[in-house]
């Protein structure tokens, strides 16, 4: 199944499941979304349950809110997570502390799914991942999708969540198949999962960069990784990564975003406060540089931490037991 | 401490009935508002506080033309629209002084009262936040066939954020029982109106979604009602939404801080002429209601305004774990 058809496939499980969940986006209805996201939910749930709404997304994310302290369940889509700018108070300010300023009485199911990340040529303003502009926002929960399995797992425990909860889709996976037996699907927000074991390293990777850490694990020389999709960015599974940092007394994290403030900082921070002792070297976090998406398909390839990027970087932190400088700095001379 | 679905029914059939019962519920708030502000002076509430003297015949005419069923989503200057709505005296009170009698326990404060009992969403502290929130609100009422309302309360400094648009144009396109009403003050914060908005009146604007737009005079309790009333049934029976502007003005700053210097001389006294529970006196008085009475009603008031005050001062203030409650669905399960 394509990650896009997980999409699909849990939207279509969980409005069958509950008469209460609605589907409300840009072009999602009609058009089946431009990712095709929703492709054939029109036809199957009606146009009262399936929404197209003005490209306004503080309208309908507002409302969303609304709909969901008064009885519906509602899924918005977010085409381009960059469209969240004009429409994060509603997400941050408003929904995030319904439950807070309520006393508990008054709870806001909603689940909100927006396209992240570079790798299709899309430019700066239609390529970035900004997971750190929900990150620290208590009452907000948010999870990105790695692949199909982890999209349709995480997408269905959103909307039975109680809580506002984000999704983030890797716009570069919609296409990216990937096997597995939706029945069984065991996924939890809040819980991380290993990809592969390993004794060496443990390297921790989210959306994009958990397939870029498992090819990399894959095409290691001399040393063995322990992979983990971290799924849940807030709160995130730091049992599971403590866990895993004790057995292998290293820890890499790859981000697609920026250096600077990136979601890696939280993990290394809280694992080197926790678990210095386990540590026999620095962590190091594998990350773009912090500049904007280049456009150009060369310059984006570079962006973005590759596989063979992401092999040297730990084979030079396993060999030499310190971080190595990253590729920007080396060719350009400047400072991470 | 928060209403109860049945008692705030009872006593919306009240105002709906009893002029008496509106003048009543009016001077409840101008007592609770001034009595905040002087709380403040003695120190005894903390942060800021938004009164709303002056436009209390918005509140108490909104409560008396709709259900506990419906959906109010209100402003930081939500005081007299949750006591209209039928929040406890105590419930407010005690938010606004951060004990654990308030409606959210005293996390929220002032700008943050809450009871769904009632149908009060939390007010909210972010201009027109609420008013796409609203749409949504009628969305649900919509789409789970509850025959309930949303009523957006928002002053006319909210008229110019994007906000106002997208929740209004969508709850125009989608054709929801909403009800946008918009406390024209004449100052936005500390800016006149004027000096922010090329349009003369905020109701012209309904235009522009579609809808209809309509002045209503804010001051007088009977005025409100009847409009609001009407673009209720309106939105109930299906037509859509409505824009109402009320025009009314606050007779305290904008905030605690703000003595509205920025006002010209004359205009505060000017609109004190029409003191919407003054107006409502007359009318009851008119009707041949004795001043006795109403001065009886008055002093019962403020004695239980009074009461409560004392009940709140010596209430507990919460303690530390009450901050971490209700932050997470998880911890409240």
């Amino acid at each position: 199944m394509r990650m896009r058809e997980a999409v699909i496939e849990a939207l279509r499980a969980e409005m069958s499941a509950d008469p209460s969940v609605v589907f409300m986006g840009e072009d999602v209805a009609a058009a089946g979304g431009v990712f095709k996201t929703s492709d054939g939910l029109l036809a199957e749930f009606g146009p009262e349950r399936v929404r197209d709404t003005p490209i306004s997304e503080m309208g309908f994310l507002g409302a969303a809110v609304g709909a969901a302290m008064t009885g519906l369940r509602p899924v918005v889509e977010i085409m381009f997570v960059e469209f969240l700018g004009v429409a994060l108070d509603q997400l941050v300010t408003q929904g995030a502390k319904m439950r807070y300023l309520s006393g508990g009485e008054y709870t806001v199911p909603l689940t909100v799914r927006a396209s992240v990340g570079a790798g299709l040529g899309f430019g700066a303003q239609h390529s970035q991942v900004l997971e750190t502009w929900m990150i620290g926002t208590p009452g907000l929960t948010l999870a990105v999708a790695s692949g199909a399995e982890s999209a349709y797992g995480l997408l269905r425990a959103a909307i039975r969540h109680d809580d506002p909860v984000v999704i983030l889709e890797p716009r570069s996976l919609y296409g990216t198949r990937e096997s597995f037996d939706a029945a069984a699907s065991s996924i939890r927000l809040g819980e991380a999962r290993t990809l592969c074991r390993g004794k060496d390293v443990t390297i921790v990777g989210l959306g994009s960069t958990s397939s870029i850490a498992l090819e990399a694990a894959g095409r290691a020389d001399g040393w063995n990784a322990e992979v983990i999709d971290l799924m849940t960015l807030q709160p995130w599974d730091k049992i599971h990564v403590l866990e895993s940092v004790a057995k292998t007394g290293h820890l890499v994290v790859i981000e697609e975003g920026p250096h600077a403030g990136g979601w890696g900082t939280e993990i290394v921070s809280h694992v080197a406060s926790s678990a210095f002792e386990s540590l026999k070297a620095p962590p190091l976090r594998i990350t773009a540089p912090d500049v904007p998406v280049p456009f150009g398909k060369e310059l984006e390839a570079s962006y973005v931490p590759s596989v063979d990027y992401s092999v040297d970087q730990v084979s030079t932190l396993l060999a030499t037991g310190e971080v190595p400088a990253p590729w920007w700095a080396e060719r350009l001379g400047r400072d991470q | 401490m928060t209403g109860h679905p049945e008692l705030s029914m009872q006593r919306r059939s009240q105002l709906k009935q009893s002029p008496v019962a509106r003048w009543e519920r009016m001077v409840e708030i101008r007592r609770v508002e001034d009595r905040v502000m002087e709380l403040f002076s003695e120190g005894l509430v903390h942060g800021t506080t938004h009164t709303c003297q002056g436009q209390e015949a918005v509140a108490v005419g909104v409560a008396a033309v709709t259900e506990p069923t419906d959906h109010v989503v209100c402003t930081y200057r939500g005081h007299g629209m949750a006591l209209a709505a039928g929040v406890p005296v105590a419930g407010v009170i005690g938010e606004i002084m951060g004990k654990v009698t308030g409606t959210a326990g005293g996390v929220g404060g002032s700008m943050h009262l809450s009871d769904p009992t009632v149908g009060l969403l939390p007010t909210m502290a972010i201009v027109g936040a609420g008013i796409p929130i609203a749409a949504g609100a009628a969305l649900s009422a919509k789409l789970l066939d509850t025959r309930g309302v949303a009523i957006s309360i928002f002053g006319d400094g909210a008229t110019n954020i994007g906000a106002f648009h997208e929740g209004i144009n969508l709850a125009a396109i989608w054709n929801l029982p909403a009800v946008f009403v918009c406390e024209n003050n004449l100052y936005g914060e500390y800016s006149p109106i004027h000096t922010t908005t090329a349009v003369g009146d905020i109701a012209e604007r309904a235009a522009s979604y579609g809808i209809e737009g309509q002045m209503v005079d804010g001051q007088d309790v009977d005025a409100v009602m009847a409009a609001v009333g009407n673009a209720v049934m309106a939105a109930r029976g299906g037509a859509g939404p409505q824009l109402l502007e009320m025009k009314t003005y606050r007779f305290s700053g904008h905030s605690r801080a703000d003595p509205g210097a920025y006002r010209p001389p004359g205009e505060l006294e000017e609109w004190q002429r029409r003191d919407p529970i003054g107006l409502a006196a007359a009318r009851l008085l008119e009707a041949g209601a004795s001043q006795a009475e109403l001065d009886a009603i008055r002093l019962s008031v403020d004695n239980s305004v009074e009461a409560v005050i004392e009940a709140t001062v010596a209430a507990r203030s919460p303690g530390v774990e009450a901050m971490f409650r209700h932050v997470w669905v998880d911890e409240d399960g």
